[in-house]
């Protein structure tokens, strides 16, 4: 790793003024088990990382059951999944925690972090951009190893995954962003923090080089059945491979409303209205679910060698939908 | 080369340390305090075998720079015996041939210490979860999971001892 220089604010104020305006120049510092290995990569070289670790009002949860959930930036993976009221009220959430192994990256790998982890995109990873283009401007992706793109959002330029799991179920459970900067405070749907960058100068967050993540905001329960459902290839230090998140206002049997949205699979967090919407008035049922993770895929297309996972976030929808009703059963 | 003086509480001992702000704890552990038991595997958070526990908990010293860490209580494998007698787990390890190479060793006992420590009686699954972060391409993971069962009855053993003779 290249020489840093180093600060540890207390406060939100401070840290703020410690980044700089414009990207590369310095970075936050959370749990670090990202932007480490962004760092030993090479992938940034900012000359000066500002730690958020100090900052006491970035942590804690807290929970009233009229307001809902109030997760710092700062709160561990791990923390959230030994919650017992976000276990209780926001299984979906509780899920995606537990597939993020190993414990030590849960003890690590703060909630705001999970949120802006960069793509794992391996292009990304070993220094060709974002987009991942040759010096001719040639998309490296659609001509190489595609094998873990995008298949959904995936018109191009870009065509890595969203690697966050915690992203699906905030947006399944309509959760809000807070972020702080140089303006004060903005606030916006989780959903509306992640779009698709079209130039290599855009990023994947709706984040300016000067703000902080400082927390997250979930409605309280509506009683909806919910639950993730993750592919993953290995059970443990990895990223999934397709995952689905489900949120259903139910009338007795009846689903009332629905949110779906899927994980891994676009380079953001990949909300369905279609699939959605197919569950709309109807009990749940095997068929039912089937044909929901059907929508969910029409409009997915293959890059060539990542077609399998069309199948992968067909089937993840429709297990999620099934879990959620039978009461997080897996 | 900008220094920085930090102070580091590692296996009990308070130590004051003039670093570089960007080394790792990994590396300042094995480089500046000479405690090589803590191994360099991956340097990514994929395998585990830089684990240490700090407050009790395991985490990975090559995703945490040192600076990150002062003043919290940091325990490498060094600090796992008591004097001359080794951990339980170390002692079940050893009677069970449940190291092989030993690369992965040092991590999987802090992770299963940590693990003992807050449940010491966990189930087969609970210590395959525990464990999920140790990678180990030696053993197959049977006797390393043995081991930890054969740890946790011997505490629980010492611990009832303790108790009716307390009594
Ligand atoms: C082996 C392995 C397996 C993993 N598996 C999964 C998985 O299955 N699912 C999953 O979702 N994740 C997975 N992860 C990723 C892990 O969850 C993230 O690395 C972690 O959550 C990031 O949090 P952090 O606090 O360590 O962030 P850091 O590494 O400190 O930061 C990550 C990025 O976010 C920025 N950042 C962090 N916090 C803030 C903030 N509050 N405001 C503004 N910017 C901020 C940093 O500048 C940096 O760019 C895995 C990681 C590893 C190493
Ligand atoms: S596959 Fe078998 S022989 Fe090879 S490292 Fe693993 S345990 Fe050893
Ligand atoms: S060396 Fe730290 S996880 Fe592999
Ligand atoms: S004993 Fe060799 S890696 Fe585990």
């Amino acid at each position: 790793m290249r020489p840093i220089e180093y600060a540890s604010p207390r406060t939100k104020e401070q840290a703020v003024r410690l980044l700089a305006s414009t990207w590369g120049e310095t970075a936050v510092l959370a749990g670090g088990t990202d932007l480490l290995s962004l760092l030993k990569d090479d992938v940034i070289a900012p000359r000066r990382l500002v730690n958020i670790k100090e900052i006491e009002e970035l942590r804690g949860i807290a929970f009233d059951p009229r307001k809902g959930l109030r997760l710092g930036a700062l709160v561990t993976i791990e923390e959230l999944l030994d919650d017992p009221r976000v276990r209780q009220h926001y299984s979906a959430l509780a899920e995606a925690a537990e597939g993020i192994r190993s414990p030590q990256i849960r003890n690590m790998g703060t909630v705001g972090g999970d949120l802006c982890q960069r793509p794992r995109c391996w292009y990304f990873r070993a220094g060709f951009g974002l987009l991942a283009r040759d010096a001719q401007g040639r998309s490296l992706v659609l001509h190489g190893d595609n094998r873990y793109h995008a298949i959904l959002g995936n018109e191009g330029p870009a065509y890595f995954v969203s690697p966050s799991s915690l992203a699906p179920p905030l947006i399944a459970y309509e959760a809000r962003l807070r972020l702080f900067g140089p303006g004060g405070t903005r606030e916006m749907p989780v959903q509306a923090f992640f779009r698709i960058p079209q130039s290599e100068e855009e990023r994947e967050h709706d984040l300016r080089p000067n703000e902080i993540v400082t927390e997250i905001l979930i409605p309280p329960p509506r009683g909806e059945a919910s639950a993730t459902y993750e592919v993953r290839q290995r059970e443990a230090l990895d990223w999934p491979l397709a995952t689905a998140s489900v949120a259903l206002q139910m009338d007795g049997d009846r689903v009332t409303a629905a949110r779906i949205v899927m994980g891994h699979v676009a380079p953001i967090p990949w909300l369905s209205p279609e699939a959605a919407q197919t569950l709309v008035n109807k009990t749940i049922t095997e068929d039912v679910a089937q044909a929901a993770g059907e929508a969910a895929v029409r409009r997915a297309r293959s890059l060539g060698r990542n077609g399998y996972k069309i199948q992968l976030a067909r089937v993840a929808v429709k297990r999620a939908i099934l879990r959620a009703v039978q009461g997080g059963a897996r | 080369m900008d220094k920085q003086l930090i102070t580091l509480r590692v296996n009990g001992e308070v130590h004051e340390l003039a670093i570089p702000v960007h080394k790792t704890l990994l590396e300042v552990l094995r480089e500046d305090l000479h405690l090589t038991g803590t191994k360099h595997g991956c340097e990514l958070g994929e395998c585990g075998t830089c684990t240490v526990l700090v407050d009790g908990q395991p985490v990975l010293s090559c995703l945490a720079l040192a600076v990150e860490w002062q003043h919290r209580d940091i325990v490498t494998v060094e600090g796992l015996a008591d004097g001359p007698r080794p951990h339980p787990l170390q002692q079940a390890f050893a009677e069970l041939g449940a190291a092989q190479c030993g690369y992965c060793i040092p991590g999987t006992l802090l992770t299963a210490k940590a693990l003992l420590d807050h449940n010491p009686r966990p189930t087969r699954q609970e210590i395959k979860e525990a464990l999920s972060g140790n990678l180990c391409r030696c053993t197959g993971y049977i006797k390393i999971i043995e081991a930890v069962e054969r740890a946790a009855q011997r505490m629980a053993a010492q611990t009832a001892f303790a108790e009716s003779a307390a009594r």
